[in-house]
């Protein structure tokens, strides 16, 4: 029950690992505050419980030298926290401001309640009559970059891939993008992650991760 | 301003024969604190319904919840959007701002009532009109509102896109009505405190409290506006059909968001502050020690709540957002930890060489101490922008929001009504139930909360009725039947509280003035005070709040109204 990071889904994208390590970093960082915290807590409920004729004592921690006690963990705090925001923008800036250049790019639209999923075809272009329409799932060969972009024709919804760490809120009116790059194949679920009216619960899709042979007999199968 | 003023039109309206209307249209701040306390109380006994029935829909998806039958996709997103609503707006609101403030802040800084009691009884009237409205919303066809309480456009903003009619636009009046009542609150306890004052009560002899309270009262008034643009808009959108979050019609519905939130963090802090005040009042009494750095907790609540200002944008990270300001926020969100932490290694420090006593009021607050660290701490993972990447929205952020709120509604709300209950109601509570009550309580509250932070981690998403539903969650479904059995012990609990305060009324003993011999004013006066709360002459203030164990004194408490010390230096 303790150790939280074993209840993460098996990670299978390049990004997920920097996710993850950033959670081990916090997630070590915390559970130590937690121990000392409680841990001081707890000596103090025992060793100064109310006993007969001793009296607490009187400090009003008022004087710096007081204090002193108090800020020396503050400024602990804030160095780690600041720690944890160093180590976390390289993280943020690869999964949501670079965009590598992909060979694969998919729309996905987010409607009331399902994932519309349009591939370009191999003109490379949307909107062309080689497009092709797919509900609730998406294919995708592993080891390259794949580009999604991203829209919705009602509610905001919001792109969940547990499995790859990627998580993109789909707004209306808006087309936003993300990307990931799988290690593994294999399905992975696709829960929509918004409440997004009477359907929200069961909106998923799945996304198939091939190994790039089978995903190239698959693109053939589709556009042949 | 002379406190005569206040005496005459009190004193009018109240004079020795009291008809029942004029007890329950009284504008005596006491009768206002406990009328604000029974809504509370209500809606708090509502909400906890239907967590319950939430719980249980979550745990046996495929049976029927007891006294709702099959619970469908509809009724759950109403679940959701109401417990949500009522235990923020209509529960933790109500009972630590409206009971605990206007109870106290009178009777502890030594004036006779609020400095408008008439605009203070209009205030709970108004609440209570709010409560009328939310709760008829609950029967008009279609249903109460179901889009979340956070009511995300375009979902809110097109009946069609809900499927809920008229119990959105109840629901948007019920939230207008209530910012009302808490905006004429609010003004009435910054005028008290800073023009009613008892003689010698200097600003840095204000308990911590009426601190608090102030510093609550303050943000509420100052977030409020935008959001209320926000909800015309919304309203405007739902019944005139415009465009504000329409984008086929030019709007944007991120700037709901915006808006909300902007409001919607520093409200986390409206509700967080007086209970953290109940607190803080708690621990020197039972530690029988000064509180640790009142000036310097003083000033990193006023920091706490500058830097609320600017942390909103940490709940819209994967929102669409120009990504460039998620960093800036995460950065802001991560200083705003600091001055709480602060006070919570302060309140570490009062515990640090004092005399504890394990009363039930201490219990409750060391209740709130501990669970509140274990939320704060989770608070960090939140507020990392990378890691809210995977976190956002699962049932991580759920166990959070509940760690730090529920500690600090229930834990802290307890804490001062066991606390206060004497002062209040005249009656001592039984100790020995109040220390069931407290145990029973954290227990099923960690069974039930716990578990969650690995049921997000595990992927599960929020405001989902099925997780059966879910490949990714079959094999963790035992983990929400826990949290189930929790949540149904944790209502069970509630009871032995029940019990207590039956048993108070029926059998209880009558409470001396001063139960736990502390030295605030609102001790001084008798149980429950009289109207108007003082005799002849109100307290004059000669020290500070927390002279606790003074060497120089042979008792290890001396009241802030008690005159010069006796043993001479």
């Amino acid at each position: 029950m303790l150790n939280w990071l074993a209840w993460l889904p098996e990670n299978a994208a390049v990004g997920g690992a920097e996710i993850d390590g950033l959670l081990r970093l916090i997630y070590t960082l915390t559970l130590a505050w937690a121990v000392l915290t409680l841990g001081a807590i707890g000596f103090c409920l025992v060793r100064y419980r109310r006993r007969p004729g001793r009296r607490a004592r009187y400090v009003t921690g008022e004087r710096p030298a007081e204090v002193a006690w108090v800020l020396v963990p503050v400024a602990v705090v804030l160095g780690l926290d600041l720690w944890i925001d160093v180590r976390g923008a390289p993280v943020w800036r690869r999964a949501k401001l670079e965009r590598p250049a992909a060979e694969v790019v998919i729309q996905v639209t987010g409607r009331q309640f399902n994932w519309e999923v349009v591939y370009p075809g191999p003109d490379g272009r949307f909107g062309t009559d080689d497009d092709r329409r797919f509900l609730d799932e998406i294919h995708v060969p592993a080891g390259v970059p794949v580009r999604l972009v991203l829209d919705s024709r009602d509610v905001i919804h919001s792109l969940f891939l547990p499995h790859l760490r990627v998580k993109q809120d789909v707004v209306p009116g808006r087309t936003l993008e993300t990307w990931f790059q799988a290690t593994r194949p294999g399905a992975y679920e696709l829960p929509c992650a918004e409440l997004c009216g009477l359907g929200h619960s069961g909106m998923k899709g799945w996304l198939h991760v091939h190994p790039p042979e089978e995903y190239a007999r698959w693109v053939r199968e589709q556009w042949s | 301003m002379g406190q005569g003023a206040v005496v005459v039109t009190t004193a009018r309206a109240h004079g020795p024969a009291q008809s029942w209307v004029s007890r329950v249209f009284s504008t005596d701040h006491k009768t206002i604190g406990k009328q604000y306390l029974a809504l509370g109380v209500f809606w708090a006994v509502v909400g906890g319904l239907l967590a319950g029935a939430m719980r249980w829909q979550l745990a046996w998806p495929d049976g029927r919840v007891p006294g709702l039958g099959e619970i469908g996709p509809d009724t759950y997103n109403m679940l959701v959007t109401m417990h949500g609503t009522i235990m923020v707006f209509f529960v933790a609101m109500p009972i630590l701002l409206g009971a605990f403030g206007n109870f106290l802040i009178p009777l502890m800084i030594g004036a006779r009532d609020m400095a408008f009691p008439r605009l203070n009884m209009l205030s709970v009237w108004t609440f209570a009109l709010a409560s009328l409205v939310l709760l008829a919303s609950f029967f008009v066809p279609g249903g109460a509102a179901s889009a979340g309480w956070t009511a995300y456009p375009p979902l809110s903003a097109r009946p069609d896109y809900s499927g809920v009619e008229w119990g959105l636009n109840l629901w948007i009046l019920a939230l207008a009505l209530e910012f009302a009542s808490f905006l004429m609150g609010g003004v009435n306890y910054l005028t008290t405190a800073m023009a009613l004052r008892a003689p010698g009560m200097t600003f840095f002899r204000l308990p911590m409290l009426v601190w608090q309270q102030l510093t609550a009262a303050t943000l509420f008034l100052l977030s409020v506006g935008p959001l209320i643009a926000g909800a015309v808009m919304l309203l405007l959108d739902r019944t005139l059909g415009t465009g504000f979050y329409a984008p086929e019609l030019g709007g944007d519905p991120l700037l709901w968001q915006h808006l909300f939130w902007f409001f919607g963090h520093p409200e986390v802090y409206v509700i967080f502050l007086p209970a953290l005040g109940i607190v803080l009042e708690i621990l020197p009494v039972f530690s029988r020690k000064p509180l640790f750095a009142y000036r310097w907790i003083v000033w990193a609540t006023v920091t706490a709540g500058a830097l609320s200002f600017v942390v909103w944008a940490h709940h819209m990270f994967q929102s669409g957002m120009d990504p460039r300001l998620a960093m800036p926020f995460s950065v802001t969100t991560i200083l705003i930890s600091v001055p709480f932490a602060f006070i919570v290694f302060c309140m570490i420090a009062t515990l640090w060489g004092g005399a504890l006593r394990f009363d039930p009021p201490m219990l409750w607050a060391l209740g709130f101490l501990t669970m509140f660290i274990v939320g704060g701490l989770t608070g960090i993972f939140n507020g990392s922008a990378p890691a809210d990447i995977y976190l956002r929205n699962t049932y991580f952020v759920v166990a959070h929001f509940h760690y730090t709120l529920f500690s600090a509604v229930v834990f802290g709300g307890f804490a001062g009504l066991y606390f206060w209950f004497p002062k209040m109601f005249g009656r001592l509570l039984p100790a020995r139930l109040g220390t069931l009550h407290f145990w029973l309580t954290l227990v099923a509250f960690n069974v039930t909360f716990f578990p969650m932070h690995h049921l997000g981690l595990a992927g599960m998403v929020r405001r989902i009725a099925n997780p059966l539903q879910y490949d990714l969650l079959v094999p963790y479904q035992w983990v929400n039947v826990v949290a189930t059995l929790g949540a149904l012990g944790l209502l069970g609990a509630q009871v032995a509280f029940v019990a207590a305060v039956v048993q108070a009324l029926i059998t209880g003993r009558r409470a001396p003035a001063n139960p736990w011999e502390a030295n605030t004013l609102e001790w001084a006066a008798p149980s429950p005070p009289l109207h108007l709360n003082w005799g002849a002459r109100v307290p004059i203030v000669h020290r500070g709040p927390y002279e606790y164990s003074r060497p120089d004194q042979p008792t290890d408490w001396l009241p802030q109204h008690a005159a010069a010390a006796p043993a001479g230096r």
